[in-house]
């Protein structure tokens, strides 16, 4: 019996019971590499005793940092720059989501954002005549729908395929996409796409401006980071995590995988919607260009260039990506620029598997390791007089 | 490691850098952006639009008005967004005082929603051909001193219907706007003049099996409108003698090129003849498009035998920026309103003939009407029959007549 059948009879077995059963009584297996926090907290005195408990100086300043820097930057960087890596950031950490917790990497994740870019042009209003022009808060609402849909057919496909098989049928779904968009005209309005598409005015504020649109970003970056957070030590993610390290294990103890596996994808799809919906109000159009080939591999080097031990991995990719994107072609040969933007990437992705966020891992350990020598030394000292 | 945070402290310092540059004021310095594809499908195209547009510049020196004028370059890959994203770096980042670019037509009408929302920078269009760029909804402050894809096509129905005696013909073009653009072109005046295109076919772009398409094509036709890319001719034109057609073919700007002069079918003979229409022609022999193509070969020593399309267009538009700041002495004040109107009234001399410009801000200017015939050598070129001077964006048609007709599309216009 070969592994996907036997996934599969046992999957049967499992049945849909499992489902309430799952959410109501989790057995939290505790993953190997990344250990899980235990049961969701309940309480109004026990999760501030949590907070206090976790919130660190490097917290507060980040978050400070993030909330300051419009104010301090000029309007291209923090639009360009800010809100462009906050955007990219949210579509990335649904991939993170997925493959560093879920096991599953999916190509797809930025054809679902372009989904929702194009039900938002085709809903809402742009410079070509076949958008409904119908107003924008029910345009999200539907680009949202119609996205997370698409997202979690998506992860129904391929959920029961692994490793490069996922990757390749994802891969394909995108391209596929891609055709789609580009050659019809009727719905998509082929080659040219959406042209000018307008992002809404709420209470006299242009959201597309550099400062309101970067605070939009964040709010929703925030939301998507704490989001997955949580989501990460609550039963699912727990459970989640646990089908990631043993499927076979976490179907014999009860659990639906694939009922688990493709809510995964429709969180992912979701999160990656929002981050669409950004996008085609940050551009101002969507076009086949935005759902190719390129801004498909584009989002899967930003999680691993960010690393995807952490939430926080994708939204670090992002900003060194939009800044080389930016800023290579001042440092070299304005002909060669791509060169140094895949050198970087290649030293990256070289020396440390785990992304930007293995540095920081291996540098706070060896910085401890050198900090707790110190005080080891100073403690002999002392003893000595 | 360390090499990393070298590149990682460099590109600090670059961008740390690039905002004190872009703050400092610079009095006796001219800015100019420059965005052309470097990457992506037209990345020889855009590598060779670059060159055009520093030829302009090697003209003058380097300097205007006795001002120097800085290039700051950017890439793009074809792609709107990242189009705009480019220019927007060159022109809230660089600060650049006029903007030349971009290349391809979707760009084209980004850069210029784009260009709405910064009213103090000029942009200039680099050699993106789209009609709606200027016909649509256009820009103050975006001018276009290339003529467009239906404007390439002017003069090319009269020839194909008096001269050639085409009364019937059907149509096999690719599906996009480059392609119903010229269409249009060549069909507001052929249906004018009498002729009839009885049936049309859109293809895929980048389509390989033309079987399909070519069962279908009517045989009591005089001749076929071919409007598809060099490569995808050279495809259609070998399984349409594999399928014993014999029609004669007219082509469209993009054509007839190099892939197809060098067909190699039993048919090759039948290519003689063969017109088509664009905004230059290598055999034209102009004074100053000799002295055009004679400095570009001095120039370039790794450019094309004869400077191409983009590259041609590139230098106009840039020519014509430099000129208008010659114009006005280099005078940008008062949110460059001065340039501005000076760009408007320039009777801009390019090597095919005087560009004016029309209320849009696009060009009015030459197309010649080619047809393939054999050199000395036995080599097939382009050669010129017929200049026509002149051509506007409405066809010369009113602008009440135009507007009514519409934006070529699959269906417009249409005489069966």
């Amino acid at each position: 019996m070969s592994a996907s059948q036997w996934r599969k009879a046992m999957n049967a077995g499992a049945g849909r019971t499992a489902w309430p059963k799952a959410a109501a009584a989790p057995a939290p297996p505790r993953a190997a590499a990344w250990p899980a926090r235990g049961a969701a907290t309940r309480g109004s005195a026990r999760s501030l005793r949590w907070l206090g408990a976790r919130v660190r100086a490097r917290h507060v300043l980040v978050l400070l940092a993030v909330l300051a820097y419009p104010l301090l930057a000029p309007p291209f960087l923090t639009f360009q720059i800010g809100a462009q890596s906050l955007a990219l950031g949210l579509i990335a950490l649904s991939l993170t989501f997925l493959a560093g917790y879920g096991g599953m990497v999916s190509l797809a994740q930025m054809t679902v954002a372009g989904i929702a870019g194009y039900m938002y042009a085709i809903f809402a209003t742009s410079g070509t005549d076949i958008s409904l022009r119908w107003p924008w808060w029910l345009a999200v609402l539907l680009a949202l729908v119609i996205a997370t849909v698409c997202g979690t057919l998506i992860g129904w496909f391929s959920v029961r395929t692994e490793g490069i098989y996922t990757i390749m049928i994802t891969l394909a779904i995108g391209v596929a996409f891609f055709y789609l968009v580009q050659q019809n005209y009727s719905i998509f309005n082929g080659f040219q796409g959406f042209q000018s598409v307008k992002s809404p005015r709420v209470l006299g504020v242009e959201l597309r401006d550099p400062i309101p649109f970067y605070y939009l970003a964040l709010f929703w970056s925030l939301a998507g980071y704490f989001g997955v957070k949580y989501l990460l030590r609550a039963p699912f993610g727990v459970a989640l995590q646990g089908i990631r390290d043993n499927p076979r294990r976490m179907a014999a103890l009860g659990f639906n995988v694939t009922a688990h596996r493709v809510a995964a994808y429709a969180v992912a799809g979701f999160i990656a919607a929002i981050g669409g919906i950004l996008m085609v109000w940050y551009n101002g159009l969507v076009s086949p260009g935005s759902v190719g080939t390129s801004w498909l591999i584009n989002i899967l080097i930003i999680a691993v260039l960010g690393g995807m031990r952490h939430p926080i991995g994708p939204f670090i990719g992002a900003i060194v990506f939009v800044l080389l994107q930016n800023f290579a072609v001042d440092l070299v040969d304005r002909e060669r620029f791509n060169l140094l933007i895949g050198g970087i990437f290649l030293i990256i992705v070289l020396f440390s598997p785990d992304g930007l966020l293995g540095w920081w891992a291996g540098g706070a350990a060896r910085l401890r390791a050198a900090s707790a020598r110190g005080r080891w030394g100073r403690r002999v000292e002392t003893g000595e007089a | 490691m360390t090499s990393l945070r070298q590149c990682m402290r460099m590109l600090a310092v670059a961008a740390v850098f690039a905002i004190v540059a872009g703050a400092a004021d610079a009095q006796q310095v001219v800015k100019i952006g420059l965005l052309a594809t470097l990457e992506g499908p037209f990345a020889a195209g855009g590598q060779d639009g670059m060159r055009g547009a520093e030829l302009a510049v090697k003209e003058r020196n380097g300097m205007v008005a006795g001002k120097k004028i800085e290039i700051i370059k950017a890439s793009s890959d074809a792609k709107p967004d990242v189009a705009v994203n480019a220019t927007r770096k060159l022109v809230e980042q660089d600060k650049v005082d006029i903007m030349v670019g971009p290349l391809s037509g979707s760009e084209g009408i980004a850069v210029k929603n784009y260009s709405k929302t910064q009213p103090g920078t000029t942009f200039i269009n680099g050699s993106s051909g789209a009609q709606a760029t200027t016909l649509q909804d256009p820009s103050p402050n975006f001018f276009r001193f290339n003529t467009e894809g239906a404007q390439w096509m002017v003069g090319l129905g009269e020839y194909a219907l008096k001269t050639k005696n085409y009364k019937k013909m059907a149509l096999i073009a690719e599906d996009y706007a480059f392609p119903y653009s010229q269409v249009q072109g060549f069909m507001t005046e052929y249906c004018k003049a009498g002729g009839r295109v009885t049936h049309k076919a859109w293809v895929p772009l980048g389509g390989k099996d033309y079987s399909s398409v070519i069962a279908k094509l009517p045989t009591d036709v005089d001749a076929l409108l071919v409007v598809l890319g060099g490569a995808d001719a050279v495809n259609f034109l070998t399984q349409y003698e594999q399928s014993g057609g014999n029609k004669p073919m007219v082509g469209g700007s993009i054509t007839v090129d190099q892939t197809v002069l060098n067909f190699k079918g039993k048919r090759r003979e039948s290519l003689l003849g063969t017109p088509s229409a664009g905004p230059i022609a290598d055999s034209y022999d102009g004074a100053e498009w000799k002295k055009f193509v004679a400095d570009y070969k001095a120039n370039f020593k790794d450019g094309f035998p004869s400077p191409s399309l983009f590259a041609y267009v590139y230098y106009i538009n840039m020519k014509a920026a430099l000129d208008g700041l010659d114009a006005v002495k280099g005078d940008l004040s008062g949110g460059q309103a001065k340039y501005r109107e000076a760009l408007k009234n320039l009777k801009l001399q390019t090597p095919t003939g005087v560009v004016t410009l029309d209320e849009n801000r696009q060009a009015i200017g030459t197309t010649f009407v080619t047809e393939v015939a054999a050199g000395a050598d036995g080599v097939y070129y382009n050669k010129v029959v017929k200049v026509v001077p002149n051509v506007n964006q409405r066809l010369g048609m009113s602008k009440a007549d135009f507007d009514k007709v519409g934006l070529g599309s699959r269906d417009v216009p249409n005489c069966p």
